[in-house]
């Protein structure tokens, strides 16, 4: 079958986006449409005195000025972050209020205070410039360091020293004797930067209020519609479920920061309702960089222990999690369950201890961001080993390799269990990609061009799929992490699913295509999948963590079996056969090994007619189901970056980047080769270009693209992507999940390019040239006074 | 943006009628800079100023230094760049290739293509920001801004951060200068902006004087680098540039760099503008 599992079939959904064709929530146009916009702290920490909203209100074409007091006074909730993690001595976390719109404080530049609806966008934000707020600022506090020490500002009264909470996995007293005991110990200072996210569609919303049916519809930029809307009925009281209708069309790009209901979303619909009109919203790129949630921020000491064979003994490591003013949806889970769980790397490690000190500071809220947790793990452990590699003055791939997990499953001392991998495998065919054989002959050379070349490892292990249910929901989830699927024949053969997966760049509409054609041996173009709309499709949970493979196909193939088995007891009963005895194939079911058959589209149309179906059976060809993996999976892989540094400027060069990945399973290779090198363009902009840059009034410096450096194509190598699969067990297709591992693999292997260049391990992401200049200078000083 | 009257003119003195009748009046030259600048809300001018039709502020003319000599890149023909020549025409001038190289790669360097097809000389001298490429190439090569009133030697006429001798509704014409025998732009761009973090303008003229002209790095604007001028003056080799000291005093320390880097880029691309 052509189009079927691992073909590489042409997005189905790229005719409308390369076309202009693609319909966005900003396209969205309703009827009696208005416009908001919001009234944003200009400062980091400040109390607000009043608000004048009496000019603003009285300009032309202004429906309504609405802020905070209000809000609250209509019972409107407070935005919650929705997984709940407790600290070592078992008390909860201390959740600060976070209010849409801010009642008595304000805590980073951005903040909203008030919401302004008018009749057109500029009107709004001129009348939203008009609304006089007094305030009166309090002192600020950026980094996780600062705001932790004595005498720092307070941003929440129920979070004393700004502490969130103090977590900790592991075993302290055993990794503490492993180390004492250990040949040799590596220690390092390692420094997660923090990250904008930048979707090409900036997050919008348009909501609309019916009242004649007391109903809300809402347009809105989301990974996941059904979520917003249980979020926005359960905790925030817009509306009941069954009055709240959460549609997310075509989306532009998410990474993560389109998970979380946010403040303009939740105000967008409750001024709807105040006002009568249709509320639009749409962001502009600096309020995106003011308000979508930032990514990473970990400030960690690690120390890795090593016994006289090199194999390690233990890893102990402290990580400061800036979480920002408040706690975003899944902020909680992000530096504890996705980050301590993968600290054992690839490795086998007898002892790991890890505590994590989540902190509120007068920035942006910081959540999952493309990995989300697992690339500030892997970049701890990749970039220790890389380093105890040097000390030891040992090959850093051997010392990797010696230490690799080979037997599975393998239970790791922080909760996972890997159920599959082959790491030496991946890592053979990345050093034979890369030729690292002749990277001593390619440095000579590049030398004899006044160039430092430098080649580095990394080998990642990931976390994906975000389940089982049962295991996250012990962990502190609040909601359940399975998926759901419908599977529609109709009666005239062609198929729709329905999936609580929602595609915003991962190509959905083929991929999932592929397996029910793989499935029932049909053409993708006889199959349509249908996503994000609550209306349209059952309960889902979306798209992040890299599970629509592995949790949204799998509750296809799971109503997919369902649906077989009724095609086969219809075509039975219809043919005089044996269930047993049928099989689907060339777009017919067959009586095997007989002429004895009907076309596919023939047993839709039987089920539908119902004139001839088996005695008790219920018409119509549909199945839902739900399906709930048995465990995370664990796609893992070796990346290999080979740099050149110009040592006049500091300016960087990725020479090479080869990535081998296991991901189990490939539906569609054209597709995860394209997640793959979107995954490194964002781990190589992390490690060399992106940086979010507060300056000490928590005010942002590098809110555009003046100051934030995206990466561009001419800033990145073409990339030699390869696989090395093994299945894995724990969900029917054997996938694993390829959407973010680019992005957790890829920093570790640059810097330790970078620094194996350059000959001075201490440099910190983003590795610009000047900091690379920088981190030469203080090299060859030191060389200089050896 | 807030909202803005948008006015038209076909010449350079209709557009001065026009911002003589307005309190707050602008010119819209490309508008590379000036829109993206309103739409921020950073900037609200009441009227705009359209000169994109006067055609007689478009163009490269060129006067042979020779009456009956062949042009080749002997340098001293003077050139004449009509402010509203966008920077591609300048870079695809093939005539000004031969005769100033030079201005041709600085001019192909600027932005991207789509700046490069909307942002003019005019409109990158009026607004002199600081890591523009244009003011650097101006200084070194000695050139005269005309305006609507009167000539400006480029020296007088750059005056810090988006500071110049323009007067209030003085509006640019045309630049022009002689081609220099040799010449030489070292760009370090910005990661994030692409503008210079660091440009370095070489010019020798055809009388033997070296001028170098320093943008991007300064913390007020581009600026004559005497210490490279003296040095190239003395030997004009990448050795002469290696010798000396180039000071950070003065230099802007940012989130992309310090001081001290810039002062290193200096030499590195004063190097590189000689190669």
């Amino acid at each position: 079958m052509s189009e079927g599992i691992g073909a590489r079939v042409l997005r189905k959904e790229d005719k409308r986006f390369i076309t202009g064709k693609g319909r966005y929530t900003d396209d969205i146009v309703e009827d009696n449409q208005a416009y908001a916009a919001f009234v944003r702290s200009p400062h980091a920490h400040a109390r607000i005195v009043s608000i004048d909203t009496t000019a603003a209100m009285k300009m032309e074409g202004v429906e309504t000025v609405l802020n905070g007091a209000q809000l609250t006074g209509d019972g409107i909730g407070n935005i919650i972050c929705g997984w709940a993690v407790a600290s070592k001595d078992g008390s909860p976390m201390n959740m600060g209020a976070w209010s849409a719109l801010a009642t008595e404080k304000v805590r980073y530049v951005g903040d909203a205070v008030a919401i302004v609806v008018a009749d057109t966008k500029s009107l709004a934000k001129l009348a939203a410039e008009a609304v006089v707020v007094t305030y009166e600022e309090l002192p600020v506090v950026v980094g996780s360091l600062q705001a932790l020490a004595g005498g720092a500002p307070q941003l929440h009264e129920n979070a004393p020293g700004n502490l969130i909470f103090d977590w900790e996995i592991g075993d302290l007293a055993p990794t503490d004797a492993a180390l004492a005991a250990a040949a040799h110990v590596t220690e390092m200072d390692i420094t997660n930067n923090r990250l904008a996210p930048n979707p090409m569609e900036p997050r919008s919303a348009i909501a609309t209020f019916n009242d004649a049916e007391d109903h809300y519809t809402l347009y809105t930029t989301s990974q996941n519609p059904h979520v917003a809307r249980l979020v926005l009925s359960a905790f925030y009281n817009v509306a009941p479920e069954h009055k709240l209708r959460v549609i997310a069309p075509d989306v532009g790009g998410g990474f993560g920061s389109k998970i979380y209901i946010y403040p303009e979303e939740i105000a967008c619909l409750w001024a709807a309702m105040k006002s009568g009109r249709s509320v639009k919203w749409t962001s502009d790129r600096t309020e995106a960089f003011l308000t979508d949630a930032h990514g990473r921020d970990h400030v960690s000491t690690a120390k890795i222990g090593f016994d006289g064979d090199g194999m390690i003994v233990g890893l102990k490591v402290n990580t400061k999690a800036n979480l920002g003013a408040y706690m975003s949806l899944f902020s909680s889970a992000v530096p504890t369950y996705l980050y301590g769980t993968l600290l054992s790397g690839q490795y086998n490690i007898a002892n790991i201890y890890c505590d994590v000190q989540a902190v509120y500071t007068n920035t942006v809220p910081v959540d999952a961001y493309r990995g989300a947790g697992r690339p500030e793990a892997c970049y701890v452990i990749e970039r220790i080993m890389e380093t105890a590699a040097r000390e030891m003055g040992v090959d850093p791939a051997e010392l990797r390799a010696k230490n690799f997990v080979t037997s599975f499953p393998h239970q790791t001392p922080v909760i996972m269990a890997y159920d599959s991998g082959d790491f030496a495998t991946n890592q053979k065919q990345a050093q034979k990609a890369a030729d690292v054989a002749g990277f001593r002959a390619r440095k000579a050379e590049a030398l004899g061009r006044g160039k430092l070349r430098g080649l580095g490892y990394s080998n990642y292990i990931e976390a994906c799929g975000i389940a089982p249910s049962a295991a996250v929901g012990s962990l502190g989830a609040g909601v359940g992490l399975w998926e759901s699927a419908e599977v529609r024949v109709n009666p005239v053969g062609t198929i729709e699913i329905l999936t609580g997966s929602h595609s915003h760049g991962q190509g959905h509409e083929t991929t999932f295509a592929q397996i029910v054609a793989e499935r029932f041996d049909l053409p993708t173009e006889n199959i349509k999948i249908v996503h994000g709309d609550t209306d349209k499709v059952q309960f889902g949970m979306g798209t992040y963590g890299s599970r629509s493979g592995a949790v949204g196909m799998s509750a296809i193939v799971k109503a997919m079996d369902k649906v077989e088995a009724k095609v086969k007891k219809i075509a039975a009963h219809v043919l005089e056969a044996g269930e047993d005895d049928i099989v689907i194939e060339g777009g017919a079911v067959k009586v095997a090994g007989t002429d004895k058959q009907m076309l596919w589209h023939e047993v839709g149309l039987a089920a539908y007619t119902a004139h001839n179906i088996p005695d008790g059976m219920e018409p119509g060809l549909k199945e839902t189901a739900f399906y709930d993996p048995t465990n995370f999976t664990f796609p893992a892989g070796c990346y290999i970056c080979e740099v050149e540094v110009d040592p006049d400027t500091g300016v960087t060069e990725v020479v090479q980047f080869v990535a081998s990945d296991d991901f189990g399973t490939i539906i569609n290779p054209m597709i995860v080769e394209g997640q793959v090198h979107g995954g490194i363009a964002q781990g190589i902009g992390q490690a060399m270009l992106e940086n979010v840059v507060y300056d000490d009034a928590g005010q942002q410096l590098s809110a555009s693209y003046m100051d934030y450096t995206m990466p561009r194509a001419d800033d990145l190598p073409n990339y030699s992507v390869h696989h090395a699969s093994t299945t894995c067990p724990g969900n029917p297709l054997g996938m694993k999940g390829c959407g973010e591992a680019g992005a957790i693999g890829s920093p570790p292997a640059v810097i330790n390019a970078i620094t194996d260049a350059i000959g001075n391990n201490n440099l910190s992401m983003p590795a610009t040239p000047a900091a690379v200049w920088t981190a030469l200078q203080a090299a060859s000083i030191k060389l200089a006074a050896e | 943006m807030y909202e803005t009257n948008f006015h038209k003119a076909s010449t350079a003195q209709d557009a001065a009628a026009l911002l003589a009748k307005s309190d707050d009046g602008k010119i819209l030259a490309g508008g590379q800079t000036l829109i993206p600048t309103m739409k921020q809300r950073l900037a609200a001018p009441a009227d705009l100023v359209d000169l994109s039709r006067a055609e007689a502020l478009r163009g490269v003319t060129i006067t042979k230094r020779k009456k009956m000599g062949i042009m080749k890149a002997d340098g001293g023909e003077t050139i004449t760049i009509g402010a509203m020549t966008t920077h591609a025409e300048v870079a695809g001038d093939t005539e000004l290739a031969k005769v100033c190289p030079v201005i041709s790669g600085l001019a192909a360097n600027i932005g991207d293509p789509a700046v490069r097809h909307r942002g003019t000389i005019g409109g990158s001298v009026a607004n002199n920001d600081p890591a523009a490429d244009y003011p650097a190439a101006l200084m070194a090569l000695r050139a005269t801004i005309h305006t609507n009133s009167r000539e400006i030697k480029a020296e007088d006429y750059f005056q810090g951060m988006f500071a110049t001798a323009l007067a209030d509704n003085e509006i640019i014409t045309a630049v022009s200068f002689q081609a220099p025998a040799v010449g030489g732009y070292g760009k370090f761009p910005n990661p994030a902006s692409r503008y210079a973090m660091v440009g370095v303008f070489i010019a020798k003229s055809v009388d033997g004087d070296v001028c170098v002209a320093v943008t991007g790095a300064g913390d007020n604007g581009v600026y004559r680098h005497a210490g490279l001028e003296a040095a190239l003056s003395a030997d004009w080799s990448t050795t002469a540039i290696e010798a000396i000291e180039v000071s950070a005093d003065g230099l802007m320390s940012d989130l992309h760099g310090t001081a001290a880097y810039r002062a290193n880029l200096i030499k590195v691309m004063a190097k590189r503008a000689l190669v």
